[in-house]
């Protein structure tokens, strides 16, 4: 192999509480399209800020083209060659297309003036060489996000990159574009640019990728050709599942319900959102604990915003309780007896300067009110109840909710919507985040719900823990639904060969 | 059994897209000939009803009149458009003009230059405060409002002098003086209007202004200094405010203290009603001549109507500007929400 | 596993000095220039001068009590002085009808406003600062077309007690100003809209999760504080004794964000300190009061409510957590 022209050895970075990264290597060669992946809480972003520059190692040493380098900020990074390509196009977005390309190293004339006739005839020739013909006076946002993409990609080029780092560079384009992209990262390492690949979606690494490194836990499980792996061994490295590994009982707090064949509360049917769900169908009955699986991205959160209203739906309906919900807005389906617990527990869940107690109370306070005028004695009844039964551990109901602990939080959030005496309870990633102890007790009162007779939803990237809580399990991959497992098929093996399978269309 | 289903492709949703490329097209066209067209039918309808109002004479007093505003207007365009607002470009154009008057005892370059070093300080701190500490350029420069003015009381015993220039000073030609019958202050304004459309199409200071406001963050990974610019651009403000100050000493041969009160509405407004975006990333300086200049026709239009109140003006304006950003809002709702 | 999380040991002095100031900083600040004034100020004790202390600070306190709920819920309302003129603007034109109906109207005329701008905020989705923006240019305008540019004596006798008269040595404009006060205090701490006003102004996102009338939320407080801004230019008209909309109301918009402001309510939202608020207004109008008192003319007095609103923004700013 040639000189690699990035060096990553034993690379490590601590947080407090969490070890990120745990003495993690890579090496990238010139040429080469290198896979990165691993779920959420692997340590992808974190190798990738350490490269840019926006974190510096806490152990270890990245070498680039042959010398230690360590970057202060994101800028020499840039400088240095190494360029980042980020999910969001990080271009403005009413700029022209030119503008975007050149910006702050314009090409200038006469009196130091921009010479705005060179540089469009320039961005015309740079993007004519990446196969895009558009007029680059048009202003960027004017373009499909494949294009912009694009831009971004000619304008990392254009400073003479080595690295060019692509984070999920698909994940809002169209098929079209997304043939295109490819064709330019094919020829961009035909020209001996090093690509760091970063994608959820299997096929194109496949399609892509000569390598691949896989990590999980802040830890380097496995780097070796793409190629020599199939995607069933990849996926069981990435959640680190053993293939062959015999189903494990009793590790979590989950046991078996039998819904039998009562009949569903919700019905779920062509649920439609604009790049993120492609007509997902489902039901689930009171009971029981229907899990949605599927890798990052595959449109788990989206399905569960699109059924509460949170997520503007494109089309399909949702009937609870045999009504159909016509507007769905997150009131709307509160009413119907829907509550979700949304994923980001930070910016959708917690309101940090109210206290616990409020915090519980938030969603249930025109019930805990007489005439618009809140009754205190009500609200302390109640939050008392559920900090006991869920055990919230916090000095006083009055403490502000963002000095508790993750699990504590997530706690406080559950009593927010059980004290609304739901039907239909959507968990998403209810238990990311959160430390064993609290872990396992949010797992016990899943059970313990269903067990009442609750329909619950279970969004978990944790397989275990999926396995092990639902009783059946909805596959979705790419936002649709690609498999359905009930009964003694709820294993780790079986979700995994329905996310390995190839995509009929690609 | 378990049960595998594959899905067909994602259906393509062409409609929307069609909606919303018509959008963006309709969104670019009254951006960039909204204010000009208003701005030629106003002048049209005016000069039909009003015979006094399609004269040279007229023409050449609604020139004079703007040109000052326009001044200002032209640097709160620039801080518009890096996603801020000048609330002090008021009091700073007051204080200007009382320096102006006062410093012209010792002859036209310090009346041009003192109340232009104070302006570009008072512009520059703002700028310091608002790049450096974060805090929100409404409430800064809501305090750079109150602290000019008071300043401005200060160099005039609490308002009671009103200095006055000298009567021979070569100061006065500045705001005085015509030429081929139109007023100095026009062509200056033309002048800086020129310059200011230069500094921002064709300079990487401008380009830096366009992107530091269409989204910092992305400004800021692409190696823009955006503190650095965000300063100039207030400097820049307090600088063309305190000029536009000096000029209108000249012209009122005093330094006149009540002057300048509400100002700043009447600049951003014509700077929105120019078409540029309030919450920055786009905007043109033609755009803010023609806001400038609508405003201008207004006033003497309801001058010409002699029986209507001159408050008139401030409720269009403030029409003008509700509509102007509205339109603005439903019409650019995909663009500040990309995704 | 931990229940709450640690704070950096270094920065806690710091942390803890400046949550200090926040809190604490303007009840400090009141009583130090209340004790300077006894000491220094002659007269400060006496009734006239404590009442003229208060009747003037009053209106500005009524019309902060709303800014400070629409600054809670992480908005800002520019057009409350426009408000007070148009208020004052309105009141001549009804007050042949009786004083009922004339303040009605007037209260109404500003609910309307808030209606506006809290439909251009909640609904259409403007900045708070735009929305409020164009009725601060227009609304003082309309008002002026309304009196017709013209300063109108107020003749009706229930308007005019209620600008000078008092119960039990107390001015109605004062007491006015304590009982609402108290009430917006209620308000925000004891009822449903309260306290859905403080999540939606803390955590939007969130509380649109939790189901919470966002839009209802946001367009009512955008609306109460129009109406508390009409009161109070309905009170500073009686006082006067003539409606002059040309100078009610004029800056207030200033006034009231900055008493808001120094009293310790963060611009960006999620909590409002009611008591914090009167106790900011009082500490500008003291301030103004001992300045004028001492010979220090208007110009330092401006300058320095310059100095003290950048100081409590940038003391706030502390609070933020990025």
């Amino acid at each position: 192999m040639t000189e690699p022209v990035l060096d990553v050895r034993g690379v490590s970075k601590r947080f407090p509480g969490v070890l990120a990264l745990d003495d993690v290597s890579l090496t990238v060669a010139p040429g080469e399209v290198h896979a990165l992946v691993g779920e959420n809480g692997a340590g992808k972003s974190t190798l990738i800020k350490i490269l840019t520059g926006v974190y510096r190692p806490d152990a270890g040493q990245v070498h680039y083209l042959g010398q230690p380098v360590g970057f202060g900020r994101p800028l020499d990074a840039q400088a240095a060659g190494i360029s980042t390509i980020y999910q969001e196009v990080n271009l403005v977005p009413l700029m022209s297309v030119a503008r975007n390309l050149f910006l702050g190293r314009e090409p200038r004339g006469r009196f130091g003036l921009i010479d705005t006739a060179r540089m469009n005839r320039e961005a015309g020739e740079v993007l004519a060489r990446f196969g895009i013909t558009v007029d680059p006076r048009l202003p960027l946002h004017s373009l499909g996000l494949g294009a912009q993409q694009m831009v971004a990609l000619a304008r990392a080029v254009a400073v003479d990159a080595k690295v060019v780092i692509m984070d999920e560079p698909t994940s809002s384009l169209e098929p079209r574009e997304v043939e295109t992209l490819f064709r330019v990262v094919r020829e961009l390492s035909g020209r001996g640019i090093a690509i760091i690949y970063v994608s959820h979606r299997l096929d194109e690494l496949y399609q892509l990728c000569d390598r691949v490194t896989v990590l999980r836990d802040g830890r380097r499980v496995h780097t070796g050709e793409l190629a020599q792996l199939d995607r069933l061994s990849l996926i069981s490295l990435m959640l680190g599942r053993d293939v062959a590994d015999v189903r494990r009982h009793g590790l979590t707090g989950f046991s078996a319900h039998d819904a039998g064949d009562v009949e569903p509360i919700l019905r779920v049917r062509d649920l439609t959102v604009r790049h993120q769900l492609h007509g997902v169908s489902f039901d689930v009955r009171p009971g029981e604990v229907t899990g949605l699986g599927g890798l990052l991205g595959s449109g788990r959160s989206e399905t569960a915003k699109a059924v509460v209203g949170a997520l503007g739906a494109d089309g399909g309906t949702v009937d609870m309780a045999g009504r159909r919900l016509k507007r769905r807005t997150p009131a709307g389906a509160i009413r119907a007896g829907m509550a979700m617990l949304p994923e980001d527990r930070k910016a959708e869940g917690i309101i940090p300067g109210l206290s616990v107690r409020e915090n519980i109370v938030l969603a249930a306070l025109p019930r805990l009110s007489r005439f618009g005028v809140v009754s205190r004695a009500r609200q302390d009844r109640v939050v008392e109840t559920f900090m006991k039964r869920l055990r919230i551990k916090a000095a006083s109901p009055e403490q502000k909710v963002s000095e508790l602990s993750g699990g504590n939080q997530q706690k406080v959030l559950l009593a927010r919507w059980l004290c609304l005496n739901p039907r239909l309870l959507l968990l998403d990633e209810p238990t990311r985040g959160i430390d064993v102890g609290a872990k396992a007790e949010v797992q016990a009162l899943i059970d313990e719900l269903a067990a009442e007779g609750l329909a619950v939803v279970l969004i978990s990237s944790d397989l275990e823990e999926l396995v092990e809580g639902a009783d059946r399990i909805v596959v979705l991959r790419a936002g649709a639904v690609v498999g359905e497992l009930s009964g003694d098929d709820v294993t780790e093996d079986n979700i995994m060969a329905a996310l390995a399978q190839e995509a009929a269309h690609d | 059994m378990s049960q595998i289903l594959t899905t067909p492709a994602a259906p393509a949703h062409p409609a929307p897209v069609e909606r919303e490329l018509r959008r963006e097209r309709l969104a670019g066209l009254a951006q960039r000939h909204g204010a000009p067209a208003v701005l030629v039918l106003a002048v049209l309808v005016a000069s039909v009803l009003f015979p006094a109002f399609p004269t040279a004479e007229n023409a050449n007093g609604i020139a004079i009149q703007s040109s000052f505003l326009a001044i200002v207007a032209l640097g709160m365009t620039f801080v518009i458009i890096t996603g801020g607002i000048d609330l002090s470009v008021g009091s700073v154009f007051a204080l200007g003009g009382v320096l102006a008057a006062y410093a012209s005892q010792w002859g036209p370059v310090p009346a041009l230059l003192l109340p232009l070093a104070v302006c570009g300080a008072i512009g520059l701190l703002q700028g310091l405060l608002i790049a450096k500490t974060g805090m929100a350029p409404f409430i800064v420069t809501l305090a750079g409002l109150l602290g000019a003015r008071g300043l401005l009381l200060a160099v005039t015993d609490e308002g009671s002098t009103t200095y006055l220039v000298p009567k021979d000073s070569a100061f006065l030609e500045f705001g005085q003086g015509t030429f081929l019958g139109i007023g100095y202050p026009v062509y200056l304004a033309v002048l800086l209007f020129v310059l200011g459309a230069v500094l921002l199409q064709r300079t990487r200071y401008g380009q830096a202004v366009f992107a530091v406001g269409g989204s910092p963050d992305a400004a800021a990974l692409m190696g823009l200094p955006v503190a650095r610019i965000r300063v100039l651009t207030y400097l820049l403000s307090g600088l063309l405010a305190g000029f536009a100050g000096v000029l209108n000493a000249s012209r009122l041969s005093s330094g006149v203290t009540i002057l300048g009160v509400g100002m700043e509405l009447d600049a951003i407004a014509a700077v929105v009603i120019g078409g540029t975006l309030l919450v920055g990333g786009a905007g043109s300086i033609s755009g803010t001549l023609c806001g400038v200049l609508l405003l201008g026709v207004i006033q003497n239009v309801i001058n010409q109507i002699g029986t209507l109140n001159s408050s008139y003006q401030s409720v269009v304006s403030g029409l003008f500007l509700i509509l102007v950003v509205v339109v603005q809002t439903f019409l650019g709702r995909r663009r500040r929400r990309p995704r | 596993m931990t229940d709450t999380t640690a704070v950096p040991a270094a920065s806690v002095d710091r942390a803890r000095l400046a949550r200090w100031a926040q809190d604490y900083g303007v009840y400090a600040a009141v009583a130090a220039l209340v004790l300077f004034n006894i000491a220094f100020t002659d007269n400060f004790l006496q009734t006239a001068t404590l009442r003229t202390q208060l009747v003037q600070v009053a209106p500005v306190v009524i019309a902060a009590l709303g800014m400070a709920m629409v600054i809670g819920s992480e908005g800002v309302d520019l057009s409350v002085g426009s408000v007070m003129a148009l208020a004052a603007a309105v009141l001549p034109l009804y007050i042949g009808y009786g004083f009922w109906p004339a303040v009605l109207v007037a209260l109404l005329v500003g609910a309307l406003v808030g209606v506006v701008n809290g439909t251009l905020v909640a609904v259409v989705g403007l900045q708070p600062i735009v929305a409020t923006l164009a009725l601060l240019v227009g609304g003082r305008g309309l008002a002026l077309v309304f009196a017709d540019g013209q300063l109108k004596g107020i003749t009706n006798p229930t308007l005019l007690e209620l600008g000078t008269g008092e119960l039990l040595g107390v001015p109605y404009t004062v007491l006015i100003a304590g009982v609402l006060a108290l009430v917006i205090g209620f308000v925000v701490r004891g009822t449903v809209y309260g306290r859905q006003l403080v999540a939606v102004g803390g955590n939007r996102a969130a509380s649109a999760l939790a189901g919470l009338p966002v839009k209802r939320v946001l367009i009512g407080t955008y609306a109460l504080c129009a109406v508390l801004a009409a009161l109070a230019g309905v009170l500073a008209t009686a006082r006067l004794g003539a409606s002059d909309p040309s100078a009610i109301g004029n800056l207030m918009e200033l006034s009231a964000i900055t008493a808001v402001v120094v009293g310790g309510t963060p611009l960006s939202g999620g909590s409002i300190r009611v008591l914090g608020t009167v106790a900011g207004a009082l500490l500008m109008q003291l301030v103004r009061a001992m300045l004028i008192n001492h010979d220090l003319p208007d110009s330092s007095a401006q300058m320095i409510q310059a100095a003290i609103i950048l100081a409590a923004v940038y003391i706030a700013r502390e609070r933020r957590t990025r």
